[in-house]
């Protein structure tokens, strides 16, 4: 069976890759990666705040207080050098590289242009095959509108293509107005692929001791089910690599991503919660699915369930609570472009009660 | 805490609430802050617990820019210093709550913002500060305990307060328990002369004073009365030598206590033998060390308390040795108190330790864990870093009280619970720990794996102390005693 499959022109043996994770962290488990079968693997994160706030941490320590007290002229022993932030990240994904035979993506994470961007020139250096630019801010400043917030995306795209010549892949939040025109400018900017979607820390209230504290949770299959959405929605009319991250935890899961359009399924949580070699059993699972099913490749069934490929592409425009209210429509189905329209004459004007079209 | 009558003559921003004190009803509570003076460490806004229901990002107490308030808070501080203090004998002292009424005898201290081994001082002198007498080593509380000219160890109205003295590094131990024999003499001959005195001050009154309990407040209240009437008695006595004598001994017959009082690098260190000796020899003192984990006033030297894996001058590369278990060694004599507090993480357990260690009249330990400016991190956080000391189980919270031995009881109890958390989950917070991550990443790993093997080891030892009655009267394993 061929499962083989090119990612942001890389050639990969199966569609199975380890998204960013702490796993990488550790150069054995990374090689643990490849044993279990993964195609490849993205490294863990660089955030730009670290690479900022790392150095200003340990500088702030190392002198603080020093000056109260004749006595103590220091209070930490300053050892001189320090592998702090994006050396350590350096340093740690050239050793991946050697250690494995997979291509290895390397991960920036960040939203400003600025100095910070010169360790994407670094991760190419140390033998990174592409990059995995993860885009996300949280724009609570009110003065900030969408299109700034997309023209500062796509400037920091472009910045860093000029910096590298390796393949960029940028991760996207699915928070976008209008993803569809944004995603095609980021492809015009110069990702080579669109990773669809990333999760985030999201804050959580602790009743008790009424504060916020944010963490991030597994993931479950379910999740996938809006990057599935989008991937199957653009497939074909954008001209990028597609990965789809976020809830595959099964051979189906993963099957499923490729028929959306995806060329790869990335993924971490099951890989935390069952154990890397959980990796095998899910390629293996493809495997028998495929011979089952009578598929010659993966390349074969690649975007075959996409919007442009499925009967009825209206399916995928729909809103999950159109479909309930339709449901109930004993006949009285409309064609999609009519509810559509409904939809945007509704939100412009007034409530559903009022709407003739809902009331009749 | 005060009556609210007493307001009428409050400056307009003074600010008071109703007092929820069952055994003091009607009155109102202020908690002022001296602006001047204020460091603005934080601690106590992240330390307070009532968040406002609406605005939970609003506490009873908050940080705000000074210059605005200085003047009005100012005067709200002179009129707070003009309050009357919580009469002693009123309230019972065995609760965070009620502990925080009296009055501290420790103030203004020339410390780093942040400190964390104030706090423990502070409590102190509210418990006991009217009648101790500390010996204090060379080390930060030396320093900022006697900042001369000004010393942060204050007196009340009554113009009692804590007698303080420093020492030097190595003697600290001797230099305290000096204070007691001289004390114990004191009494002793205090004790015998006063029995010559019974007609000239009356037998109720010698007999009151020889016979008198001295354990509650309200005991101790009542024996500063007699000796207040014996001095008025005695006064009359001038040309008797013997007299003259009782009368300047008399404020012995009230009871006090010896704190003998100084960091890790003189309990764990210089001082240890000495300190050692002092607790074996049985007599009544009480040590708190407050630990640090390293020298801090000479600049974050290693100490023996130093924690394996924690960088420190002498060990810049991470150290590679457990730290000392001080406590153990004194809890294996068996008729020593010993604690071991982290007022982050429990200041009930904290508060009930200074109480036990002080009414022990035997020798007593409380191991205090004290954040401090070498450790490398924000010191608003260090109450809440202690709690993820304790949660790691790195800084098991414990008392042994041989007293409990005669009632059938363990001696050792377990104030906390095992390892919840990871070693480096509470010490990767410090940049003491992370430096060596930042610098020698396999060996801050190999060491840190090797701490986090000391965690478990030193949880089981103490977990099975705490099933054991107690050490040193097991039964005869040989089945020969006759």
């Amino acid at each position: 069976m061929d499962l083989t499959t090119t990612y942001l022109g890389l050639q990969l043996k199966n569609p199975l890759v380890a998204s960013a994770s702490t796993f990488t962290k550790k150069t054995d488990q990374a090689k643990r990666l490849e044993e279990a079968g993964l195609s490849a693997i993205v490294m863990h994160s660089l955030f730009e705040e670290q690479i900022i706030h790392e150095s200003l941490e340990l500088d702030h320590f190392l002198s603080h207080g020093t000056e109260t007290f004749a006595e103590a002229l220091t209070y930490l022993p300053d050892i001189g050098t320090y592998s702090i932030g994006p050396d350590a990240y350096i340093e740690q994904l050239a050793e991946v590289k050697q250690a494995v035979s997979i291509p290895v993506i390397g991960s920036l994470n960040g939203v400003s242009t600025g100095g910070w961007i010169h360790f994407a020139k670094e991760m190419e250096q140390a033998g990174a095959d592409a990059l995995e630019l993860n885009i996300y801010f949280v724009p609570v400043d009110l003065e900030i509108t969408s299109s700034q917030l997309e023209d500062a995306y796509i400037k920091l795209v472009s910045d860093i293509r000029q910096q590298i010549s390796i393949p960029i892949a940028v991760k996207l939040s699915p928070f976008f107005t209008a993803l569809p025109h944004f995603a095609n400018r980021l492809v015009e900017a110069g990702a080579n692929g669109l990773v669809f979607f990333n999760r985030f820390y999201q804050p959580d209230f602790d009743l008790e001791e009424l504060e916020v504290y944010p963490n991030i949770m597994l993931s479950t299959p379910y999740e996938m089910r809006l990057p599935l959405r989008w991937i199957a929605l653009l497939y074909g009319r954008i001209n990028t690599d597609f990965a789809l991250t976020s809830g595959i935890h099964s051979a189906e899961d993963a099957i499923k991503a490729m028929m959306a359009g995806a060329k790869v399924a990335m993924m971490t949580s099951a890989l935390l919660r069952n154990g890397i070699q959980t990796a095998a059993e899910i390629l293996e699972d493809m495997r028998i699915w495929l011979e089952e099913h009578e598929y010659e490749s993966i390349q074969q069934m690649q975007g075959s369930m996409s919007q442009q490929a499925v009967a009825e592409p209206s399916a995928f425009e729909r809103a999950n609570y159109m479909k309930v209210l339709s449901s109930f429509g004993d006949g009285r189905e409309m064609p999609h472009t009519a509810i559509s329209s409904r939809i945007i004459h509704r939100t412009l004007s007034s409530s559903a009660d009022d709407d003739p079209f809902w009331s009749s | 805490m005060y009556d609210p009558a007493l307001l009428k003559d409050a400056p307009e921003t003074f600010k008071s609430t109703g007092a929820r004190f069952r055994e003091l009803p009607g009155q109102v509570l202020t908690i002022q802050v001296a602006p001047e003076d204020c460091t603005g460490c934080a601690l106590c806004v992240e330390a307070c617990p009532a968040k406002d229901k609406s605005q939970v990002g609003r506490k009873a107490i908050n940080m705000t820019p000074q210059p605005a308030l200085r003047e009005s808070e100012a005067a709200n501080w002179e009129f707070f210093l003009s309050l009357p203090e919580v009469d002693r004998t009123s309230i019972a002292f065995n609760s965070i709550k009620n502990s925080q009424l009296l009055e501290p005898l420790f103030e203004f201290s020339g410390a780093c913002a942040g400190c964390g081994e104030t706090p423990y001082l502070k409590l102190m002198s509210q418990l006991f500060g009217d009648r101790s007498i500390i010996a204090n080593a060379t080390g930060c509380s030396s320093i900022y305990g006697g900042n001369l000219p000004t010393t942060p160890w204050t007196m009340n109205s009554d113009g009692r307060g804590p007698a303080w003295a420093n020492s030097l590094f190595e003697d600290n131990a001797e230099f305290g328990l000096g204070m007691r024999l001289c004390l114990d003499k004191q009494v002793e001959y205090a004790r015998e002369l006063l029995p010559h005195f019974s007609s000239e001050v009356g037998d109720t009154l010698v007999d009151a004073l020889l016979t008198a309990p001295q354990k509650s407040e309200t005991d101790i209240a009542a024996q500063r009365e007699r000796v207040v009437t014996l001095k008025e008695r005695l006064q009359g006595l001038s040309g008797n030598t013997r007299a003259q004598d009782l009368l300047s001994l008399a404020d012995v017959l009230v009871r006090k206590g010896v704190w003998i009082v100084g960091g890790d690098g003189w309990a764990y260190d210089i001082g240890f033998g000495g300190l050692d000796h002092v607790l074996a020899s049985g007599h009544n003192v009480n040590v708190l060390v407050l630990d640090t984990e390293v020298y801090s006033n000479t600049g974050g030297q290693s100490s023996k308390a130093t924690p394996r894996a924690a960088v420190a001058k002498f060990a810049a590369r991470g150290k590679d040795m457990k730290r000392k278990d001080l406590g153990l060694i004194a809890i294996s004599y068996g008729y020593i108190y010993v604690a071991r507090i982290a007022m982050g993480s429990s200041d009930v357990q904290t508060l009930n330790a200074f109480l036990e260690a002080e009414a022990y009249n035997g020798p007593s330990l409380i191991i205090a864990y004290s954040h401090c400016i070498a450790h490398g991190f924000n010191l608003r956080k260090g109450l809440e870093q202690q709690k993820l000391a304790v949660q790691a189980g790195y800084w098991p919270l414990y008392r042994y009280n041989p007293d409990r031995i005669a009632e059938g009881k363990p001696a050792f109890i377990l104030d906390s619970k095992g390892p919840s958390i990871s070693l480096d989950k509470y010490a990767y917070n410090e940049t003491r720990y992370r430096m060596l991550l930042q610098s020698d990443e396999a060996r801050a790993e190999m060491l840190m794996r090797a701490a986090q093997e000391d965690v478990y080891q030193q949880w089981e030892v103490y977990r099975r102390l705490a099933q054991t009655t107690t050490i040193g009267t097991a039964t005869d394993p040989t089945g020969l005693a006759v």
